[in-house]
């Protein structure tokens, strides 16, 4: 089966700065993705140019077969392509169930789409994402009074309630309570085997990551360092000195 | 035949006359550029949009005008005004705008928008509504044939004004406040950590910026007009240049201003002193527009 | 709806009919209690519940009064001769001529402002922050400097509207009923949109547009949609109000920043942005304010509002209605949207 994202040699410089340099992944449909690398190392640039927030400077980015890299972060998300960001966005002065509601994919659907009320199966789905992150007690609190792990829980199950095909997600689980991490990645496996939704994910926790992915890659001063499963990564003596040697 | 072509084709029988009308503009545009350069200063130092700015310029001018009355030299008005608006600058930081710096940018903007109001009002209630100058009795000179005259004090206006910019640059580039001013611009966190008083500076900016209103306000009395509400259309000017020219670029405000200050004076008289308001205005929405489409090309959006 | 909620809305309709009534002697100034409270629920739907702050929507406010103004003369006399200082004396309006005029003016206008917010919207709404609220204010002025400097509809010596046929007090009546059909109809719209998948859209795009955009939200669309929307409303306040007041002055009527302009910010924000109410009584606690005191500051009440918006910014900024729901989260508490 063809790649349902397929990134062939992305290209991002800021200014003197490449942050990303020829790097080429694919993610294939079903998947779960592991994407690591030490700090500074480009992970949320490539994330960036993949949703279309900026626009890279070469290279090709396909989702499903369709070249998106000059589309723009609307259309791309409409496509069901959709992320989260490592300093987690969510809508602070609506409410956690309105956050969901405003998540739902109806908005893709023109104006008489937006001239009806939230559906009662999308109210219903909703409140199973909120039970689904064990925020269902959290429902009517406005969610800037979340505590920062609640907010990252929130924001992922907006992304869920969007039906993604594919899911980027940015450090699911930094500032996550240690308690509640099993609990996390239990969800996204659950979102990847029971929703369908391909996940690629960006983790610095090195248990979690090897944990969660079937395959790695690993990026280290803006370029592609290896590429293989969890024990092929562990066992890469590059990985290794890319990490001891970043700080 | 319309008005706006007679007057355009006056340019090709007396081409003296369209370097009169560039002239004037560019004169008056220096005194823009001293509002635009304060506007960008407390824009980059405290991240606040200071809407009143017009409003400080016209109170400038009226200050010149009543200190005049008391008997004051002219030119002695500029460094009067621009004290008595240092001072204000600073009561204005410690009763209104230090509540709002470090807030969204809506608050702010709100604050200081009801300033403007404030103020605006204020000068309407003291002075009135009538159209106000301060005659600086320096004549003029003929040049071309005499056909061109060139009015003293608006040199004398272009000089000061150029004089106080680079006093300005000089100030923030070796003064020891300067270049904590600059510190705070480029990163309060950081510039905190080193032992800079950031509120202090904070107050030292908006004061600076109120004096650099009131000198303008005084050259704009002497060599234009000033009214109670004049002040916004400063303000849009100073916006318009500061979105223009950037933060950071003296050389480049005083360009935009000089040519924002020909085109606004080339426009008066091509279409009527009565569009010249609306041309400033359209002007500023035009900018705005050419410059978020072109960062939107980039997907980015103006900040 | 609840039964009290139902005694409320009752208690309050029957209270709009019976005003004026009750006090004949203030229908004109009831009438303008509804313009006010429509004036600041428009400015809500930019300012409150999506973000931006518009200090220009006194724009379409007079675009709808010049607009109705140019349709109630244009059908019937020509404009530039009805505006000629020289010969306007002689040009009259049979009563069926007002009213038919008066019904296409009320049509054209939120027709006219509707779509200059179409235009100037996707023009500067991909401005944010500031940029958007000066390029407002801008043009909210310009308006004002445009119409002034142009002789067909009398440039700066203003408009004549004709003059209502009846008598003194059923003309107060009649445009009693005609804002107050306003402020309810807006009232209704804008609560009814704001129940819809369109109020979401409008919050995301307040609390993070980016995100909104990264989960698929037609933002653009929504924003200019939204200005639309209110500009429709203002048109037609606009359209409104001229004839009431019966002088359109370019600056100080239609586009009138210093007042109509500042009153709608204001009158929102003191009964708290981005609520539903939080406009309607910040309109009534402000109009009912302003008609008590404003006489006794002697020309000094523009000063009292400058430093009222500064005062209610620094100390007050979440309103009446957003205080009201801080201390009694309760009987105050959010829509919870979706929980019907
Ligand atoms: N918008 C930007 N402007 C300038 N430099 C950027 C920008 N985004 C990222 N960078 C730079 O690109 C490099 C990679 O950053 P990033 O992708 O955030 O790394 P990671 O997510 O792996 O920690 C860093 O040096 C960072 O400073
Ligand atoms: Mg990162």
């Amino acid at each position: 089966m063809s790649a349902l994202l397929e990134v062939r040699g992305a290209s991002k410089r800021f200014g003197g700065v490449v942050a990303n340099e020829k790097i080429s992944i694919s993610v294939r449909a079903g998947e779960i993705v592991g994407l690591i690398g030490p700090n500074g190392s480009g992970k949320t640039t490539l994330f960036n140019s993949i949703a279309g927030t900026h626009q890279i400077d070469g290279g090709a980015i396909a989702f499903d077969g369709a070249e998106i890299s000059r589309l723009r972060t609307v259309d791309i998300a409409r496509l069901g392509l959709i992320r989260t960001y490592q300093t987690t966005r969510v809508f602070k002065q609506m409410t956690c169930v309105a956050n969901l509601l405003a998540a739902a994919p109806a908005f893709g659907g023109g104006t008489p789409a937006l001239l009806a009320r939230p559906e009662r199966a999308e109210r219903a789905r909703a409140d199973e994402f909120l039970f689904f992150v064990g925020l269902a007690d959290k429902r009517g609190m406005v969610a800037g009074e979340l505590s920062f792990g609640q907010q990252k829980l929130l924001e992922f199950a907006m992304a869920l309630m969007r039906r993604p095909r594919l899911l980027l997600l940015d450090e699911p689980t930094a500032g996550i309570n240690p308690t509640l991490i099993n609990a996390l990645m239990d969800r996204m496996r659950r979102a990847n085997a029971e929703l369908g939704v391909t996940l690629l994910v960006i983790e610095h926790n090195m248990a979690v990551i090897m944990n969660l992915a079937r395959r790695i890659y690993c990026l280290a001063h803006g370029e592609l360092l290896a590429e293989g499963t969890p024990e092929d990564i562990r066992a890469d003596p590059r990985v290794l000195d890319a990490y001891l040697g970043a700080r | 035949m319309p008005a706006p072509m007679t007057n355009l084709l006056l340019f090709l029988e007396a081409p003296a006359l369209l370097v009169q009308v560039l002239l004037d503009g560019i004169l008056i545009g220096a005194i823009y550029a001293l509002a635009a350069y304060g506007m960008a200063l407390v824009w980059g130092v405290m991240n606040i949009v200071n809407v009143v700015q017009g409003e400080l310029v016209i109170l400038g001018g009226y200050l010149a005008i009543m200190f005049s009355g008391l008997g004051v030299s002219a030119f002695l008005t500029v460094p009067l005004a621009a004290a008595a608006l240092f001072a204000l600058g600073w009561v204005m930081y410690a009763g209104v705008v230090f509540r709002v710096t470090g807030k969204d940018m809506f608050v702010s903007l709100l604050a200081t928008f009801g300033l403007s109001i404030l103020i605006a009002q204020l000068i309407n209630q003291i002075w009135g509504a009538d159209v106000r100058s301060l005659d600086a009795e320096l004549g003029s000179w003929l040049i071309l044939d005499s056909v061109v005259t060139i009015s003293r004090a608006r040199v004398a206006a272009l000089a000061a004004a150029l004089v106080l910019g680079a006093a300005l640059v000089v100030f923030l580039r070796t003064s020891r406040l300067g270049r904590a001013i600059r510190a705070t611009a480029q990163n309060a966190r950081a510039a905190r950590a080193l032992g800079v008083d950031t509120d202090w500076v904070y107050a030292a900016t908006y004061a600076i910026n109120g004096a650099i209103c009131g000198a303008a306000g005084a050259l704009i009395a002497m060599i234009w007009v000033i009214h109670p509400f004049a002040g916004l259309v400063f303000t849009i000017r100073a916006f318009a240049i500061v979105i223009l020219a950037g933060l950071g670029n003296l050389a480049l405000v005083i360009a935009a201003a000089l040519g924002l200050g020909a085109a606004e004076n080339f426009v008066g008289f091509v279409l009527g002193a009565q569009f010249q308001g609306a041309f400033v205005f359209s002007l500023l929405v035009a900018i705005l527009v050419w410059r978020s489409r072109r960062l939107a090309r980039s997907r980015k959006v103006l900040r | 709806m609840s039964a009290r909620r139902w005694a409320l809305h009752g208690a309050l309709a029957l209270l709009t009919a019976a005003a004026p009534f009750l006090l004949p002697a203030l229908a004109v100034q009831l009438a303008m209690l509804w313009i006010m409270v429509t004036l600041a629920l428009t400015w809500d739907t930019l300012g409150g519940q999506m973000g931006y702050n518009s200090f220009g929507n006194i724009l379409f406010f007079g675009i709808g009064m010049y607009a109705s103004a140019i349709v109630q003369v244009g059908l019937f006399h020509d404009v530039a001769a009805y505006t000629d200082p020289a010969g306007s004396g002689s040009l009259t309006f049979t009563p069926r001529e007002y009213y038919l005029g008066l019904a296409a003016g009320l049509l054209a206008a939120p027709i006219a402002a509707t779509l200059a917010a179409l235009a100037f919207g996707a023009l500067i709404l991909g401005l944010r922050g500031p940029y958007f609220a000066i390029a407002t204010l801008g043009l909210g002025i310009a308006g004002g400097e445009f119409a002034a400097a142009w002789g067909y509809v009398g440039g700066a010596s203003g408009f004549l509207m004709p003059v209502f046929p009846g008598e003194f007090g059923r003309r107060a009546l009649f445009f009693y009923a005609l804002a107050a059909s306003l402020g309810i109809a807006t009232f209704a719209a804008l609560r009814w949109l704001y129940g819809r998948r369109f109020g979401l859209a409008l919050n995301a795009i307040r609390d993070d547009e980016d995100k909104a955009e990264a989960l698929g939200l037609p933002t653009v669309r929504v924003k200019i949609a939204a200005w639309a929307v209110s500009a429709f409303f203002l048109g037609l306040a606009g359209a409104i109000f001229g004839n009431l007041n019966g002088l359109i002055e370019p600056r100080e009527v239609a586009f009138s920043g210093a007042t109509f302009g500042v009153w709608m910010v204001l009158m929102a924000i003191l009964g708290g942005k981005g609520t539903m109410w939080g406009p309607v009584v910040g309109a009534v606690v402000f109009h009912v304010t302003k008609e008590l005191f404003w006489t006794y500051l002697l020309g000094w009440q523009r000063v009292a509002l400058g430093v009222l918006i500064v005062v209610i910014v620094l100390f007050f900024p979440l309103g009446i209605l957003g205080h009201a729901r801080r201390r009694w989260p309760e009987t105050f508490r959010a829509r919870v949207e979706g929980a019907a």
